[in-house]
């Protein structure tokens, strides 16, 4: 280990496959452009910036295409043991996938809220690009300390992006409440990583899981507390119980299309996280995380779908607050197969598992940012955005209505909902396979719960609309949404909302009819 | 028949109806725009159900009556290979009636909605749900995948929940919340054990399924099969529904609209005891065993509770609701289901099998005449509708008398009719019960049932009574019933509507022959393990 010093200062240097990093490296610039474009553009053009960081968002998704051939690896270190800082695998491609065509929906949506809210553009595109970018790197890093890096960089971003309503009272108080409890979680998560350093002597997650198999046995108390604690961090991302608090209040102080942002990406950065140092780092302490995650999952869920349940319809942004509810439920069944993967027999059966949770967490996305969106476009006509609301959107505007239907049936579960039925149904198989059959019978319960509050939201949709409001007539156009409806709420039409909803519902039937396209992850190896 | 047409058939009795429930939504298109808009979307559900019995018709006339035990018209091309499912369908002795059955009940439910139309929010819908409904329960009794299965037990709960929500009665919202809300828990669990034999067993196809357990290839120990199954018999029993999982059902047929309830008795709650035959039976069949005879002596509360709760609800005073009291009858007559099919005979099986057709045939009688008379009289509370002599239907509407009279006398087993050979198989297949099941428990419940048809007839006889018969014209002196208004005999499309359940009952009681010779080598095949 201590060769020479003349070729130590050739050897340590790592050759970088740009190819490889692309992904994050094109979000990031992009967002830095955007940045200094918006130092140069007039007022009236910058609605260009917007359009430039989806072309920034799609270029860096298209470059993924490249990679597909096979695992490509990168910052590997030139000496010792092969081990690697960022790694494309199939799992890291999916999850990059995931988070930057989210963020590109996210920015679809934010155009109207742009608008409607005043929030201050090249700030906010930029800000979604660089948290794109730390999300799009979390997934493909190898060691500790750049998954600590990317979460930051995933996370620092969306402080400034919940409390971005400036004079906004709620935003400013969402934006302090999630910051102190994220940073908090941080904290309890540098201590877990650093334990786990002393106890193995090394970040890089494969070293970390050959070194945690023969620990010095006085260092075991070490290890495990190092393990637990850097759990603890990821589950905060996830929002899953105790850490869920903030939730609720984040999602509604936040513009909405930022609320979507981070039930879907955010989520997404915390379960791969989760994933990569369960799986990879600590596979020989699953006896410890398997049984931890487990009831954390029945937790999770059993606690969102509780709380959805008590959401009074006519308070205000209860709609926002539902669907924060009805997200930290679904993390529950997020963490279902983590869990499962903790009392997997072979590695095989693992990444199976883990397939389940990224196949549930494609459909989720697609679902639950549908669902968003539809929020958002009735939240441009009745800001207060109560469930209430909704009352005869479908006389209002049938595709919406219509859409909205179905993304809540995909999330509860049920047919026409078929990708939410079946994408459920693999979690169940995980949980079964591994015998976890008391989670199974624990979810099986908040199915149902969530069903009520779900069901119920989507009957509000086709009730007749409220007796004060003029009875719609038929609408002429079926295919569009039309956004206004009434005379005082003339708003310029919302071209991209009305192109997010359409790409996410059509995305949503395709699923349903071909549930191959994202449960082929269930059955393959990812890791 | 050639097999590939036989193949299109089975495809298109589930696909079909989905088609038509899309289009449904969509505006007419020109040259079948009607007389607006309503009436043409009504039209089109007509025409759909039309085309889709028709089909199930030429499905029946092409299928192969002298092999009815094997698997016929099968399809089988993957469709999600992750979960190992396949879009597998096929059609044998057991399943055919059924689909045949659902056909049929949709379609004259589709007819009667045309020319009575439900009170409610916009046609567009009624029809569109009404399809989804019929594509799902027709592709519960076609598929022969586990998972398939599930999906198509849970494609129902959404159309009938909004049928009950939206085009309902009184009561409806929290009719139809106890109706989905149940049965979605008791399919949730139902899915933990499919999960459980799909996964243990390597294959979710039911025909390798019951193959490999009656090979003794299975790889189901038999902790597994136990665990297995009791999920699978608690999904199956909500929505059969076995006592004391019922209470969701009076209820939702109390509240729903009388197509609703047609269909809600007729055919959705055969899926419970269709899944029972198909699933539990050849796939577990040592847990079968262990559980029978619990599930007969549920089966046969059932059967006491059922009667003995229509009975209070038919006396004088009770305020008793019509709807009500044949949802209740319901609970009794699925009761002899079950305890036909915990017998593990061919003989109880067999009786189930037919008993679930005459149900379907003489409940769905029972719900249309009774929505008939809801809408003459504006009422189903029998208290109202008799008074103190009674409704006399037979003065005021003797043919809508004779046909309640009839569809009593059907559903109280009269022999002759539909309702006799059912229940008269299932109690005999208790009599002599499988190997192995403690037969002075299965004599108990033959006797217990056989007391049960006496209070069916009690009380069926009771509701003749109260409503059929009575003072017409009122004899002056009577006050408070002069001002009874004359009552609508039956309208045309009503005997179009009625008249092939009325024939079909008739013709099942006369000749069961002809339905039994399709189940029985197929139950014989099943009991022995498994269809080829």
């Amino acid at each position: 280990m201590t060769p020479n010093a003349s070729s130590l200062a050739t050897s340590l240097v790592q050759s970088v496959d740009w190819l490889a990093v692309a992904p994050p490296t094109i979000a990031a610039l992009a967002g830095l452009a955007v940045l200094v474009a918006d130092l140069f553009l007039p007022e009236r053009r910058k609605h260009l910036l917007g359009w430039g960081a989806i072309a920034g968002l799609a270029l860096a998704a298209l470059a993924l295409l490249p990679l597909l051939d096979g695992d490509r690896s990168t910052f590997c270190l030139t000496t010792g043991a092969h081990a690697c800082s960022y790694t494309a695998d199939t799992f890291a491609l999916v999850i990059q996938f995931l988070v930057l065509g989210g963020a590109l929906l996210t920015a679809l949506l934010s155009f109207s809220a742009l608008d409607d809210l005043k929030l201050p553009a090249g700030e906010f595109w930029f800000l979604l690009l660089s948290s794109a970018a730390g999300a799009a790197l979390l997934p493909a890093s190898r060691d500790l300390a750049t998954l600590v890096i990317a979460l930051e960089v995933a996370s620092l971003p969306a402080f400034a992006l919940v409390g971005l309503r400036r004079g906004d009272r709620l935003s400013s108080e969402a934006a302090l409440k999630f910051f102190l409890s994220s940073v908090t979680a941080t904290a309890v998560m540098l201590l877990g990583v650093s334990f786990v350093y002393a106890a193995t002597g090394s970040l890089h997650l494969s070293r970390i899981a050959d070194a945690l198999t023969h620990v010095d046995p006085r260092l075991d108390t070490l290890a495990q507390a190092g393990v637990v604690l850097t759990l603890v961090g990821f589950a905060f991302k996830t929002a899953a119980v105790p850490f869920h608090f903030w939730v609720p209040d984040t999602y509604v102080g936040a513009p909405v299309p930022v609320a979507a942002y981070l039930s879907v990406v955010g989520k997404a950065v915390g379960f791969s996280g989760l994933i990569l140092v369960t799986v990879l780092a600590f596979p020989s302490y699953a006896d410890v995380w398997g049984p931890a995650v487990a009831v954390l999952a029945a937790l999770t869920m059993t606690a969102g779908n509780a709380a959805a349940l008590r959401q009074r319809p006519e308070r205000s942004f209860s709609a926002v607050r539902l669907l924060a509810w009805s997200s930290v439920g679904q993390a529950g069944y997020l963490l279902v197969p983590i869990a499962a993967a903790g009392y997997a027999d072979s590695d095989q059966d693992a990444s199976r598992a883990i397939g389940s949770t990224v196949a549930y967490a494609l459909m989720y996305a697609v679902v639950n940012l549908g669902a968003f969106a539809v929020a958002a476009l009735v939240a441009r006509t009745s800001p207060a955005n109560r469930l209430t609301d909704y009352r005869g959107l479908y006389a209002a505007r049938p595709a919406a209505a219509l859409a909205l239907g179905f993304f809540l049936l995909c999330l509860a579960g049920l047919p026409p909902g078929v990708i939410g039925l079946f994408a459920k149904v693999t979690v169940f198989s995980a949980a079964v396979d591994a015998g976890l059959g008391w989670l199974a019978v624990v979810m099986a319960l908040n199915v149902v719960v969530a069903l009520y509050y779900y069901l119920q939201w989507t009957t509000v949709l086709f009730r007749a609309p409220e007796p004060a409001a003029e009875p719609a007539p038929e609408p002429a156009a079926e295919t569009e949404p039309v956004p206004a409806a009434g005379p005082a709420t003339t708003r310029p039409r919302a071209v991209p909302l009305t192109a997010a909803i359409a790409l996410t519902a059509a995305a949503g039937i395709a699923l349903s009819g071909a549930p191959q396209l994202v449960l082929r992850f269930a059955s393959s190896t990812l890791l | 028949m050639n097999h590939t047409v036989q193949q299109l058939l089975l495809a298109a009795l589930v696909v079909l109806p989905l088609l038509g429930s899309v289009a449904a939504l969509l505006p007419a298109p020109p040259g079948l725009r009607g007389r607006g808009p309503d009436q043409a979307v009504m039209r089109h559900g007509v025409t759909v159900t039309g085309v889709v019995l028709a089909a199930a018709i030429a499905l029946a006339a092409g299928f192969d009556h002298d092999h009815p035990a094997r698997m016929q018209a099968q399809t089988d091309i993957g469709w999600i290979p992750a979960l190992d499912i396949r879009i597998h369908l096929g059609v044998d002795g057991v399943s055919l009636p059924l689909l045949v059955l659902t056909a049929l009940l949709t379609f004259l439910s589709a007819l009667y909605a045309y020319f009575n139309r439900p009170s409610g929010p916009s046609p567009k819908a009624f029809v569109a749900l009404l399809l989804l409904l019929e594509s799902g329960t027709l592709a519960s009794f076609a598929v022969l995948d586990l998972m398939l299965f599930f999906l198509a037990f849970e494609m129902v709960l959404i159309p009938m929940y909004f049928l009950i929500n939206r085009w309902g009665g009184a009561e409806r919202e929290r009719a139809a919340w106890r109706f989905i809300l149940y049965t979605l828990l008791g399919s949730v669990v139902m899915l933990l054990g499919l999960l459980l034999v799909g996964l243990k067993g390597g294959t979710f196809d039911m025909v390798a399924l019951a193959t490999d357990a009656s090979d003794g290839a299975s790889g189901l120990s038999h902790t597994t099969q136990l665990i297995a199954a009791l999920a699978i018999i608690a999904g199956l029993a909500v929505k059969a529904p076995m006592w004391p999982l019922h209470s969701w059902l009076p209820d939702a047929h109390t509240a729903a609209p009388t197509v609703g309830s047609v269909l809600l008795a007729g055919v959705l709650l055969k899926m419970g005891t269709y899944g029972l035959v198909r699933i539990v039976l050849p796939m577990t069949p040592d847990a079968a065993h262990t559980y029978a005879p619990y599930l007969a002596a549920f089966a046969v509360v059932g059967i006491i509770y059922g009667s003995l709760a229509c009975l209070a609800l038919a006396r004088a005073g009770a305020k008793g609701d019509l709807k009500r009291l044949i949802a209740y009858s319901s609970v009794g007559h699925m009761g002899f289901v079950l305890l036909g099919i915990a017998t593990l005979t061919p003989t109880g099986v067999n009786g189930a099998l037919f008993a679930n057709i005459a149900h379907g045939l003489i409940t769905g009688l029972l719900f249309f005449l009774v929505g008939a008379l809801k809408d003459r009289s504006g009422t189903t509370d029998l208290d109202q509708l008799s008074g103190t002599s009674g409704a006399a239907l037979y003065g005021r509407a003797p043919r809508l008398g004779g046909l309640l009279a009839f569809g009593a006398v059907a559903s109280l087993g009269l022999p002759g009719l539909a309702g006799f050979w059912g229940e008269m198989l299932a109690m005999f297949g208790a009599f002599d019960p499988a190997d192995g099941l403690s037969r002075p428990a299965y004599l108990t419940y033959m006797a217990l049932a056989a007391f049960g048809t006496l209070l069916t007839a009690a009380y069926m006889l009771i509701v003749v009574r109260r409503v059929c018969m009575g003072d017409h014209p009122i004899e002056p002196g009577t006050g408070s019933e002069a001002e009874r208004p004359a009552l609508a005999d039956v309208h045309g499309h009503e005997f179009a509507a009625w008249s092939p359940l009325v024939a079909l009952t008739v013709l099942a009681g006369l000749w069961p022959a002809a339905l039994l010779g399709l189940t029985d080598p197929a139950v014989q095949q099943l009991l022995a393990g498994g269809t080829r």
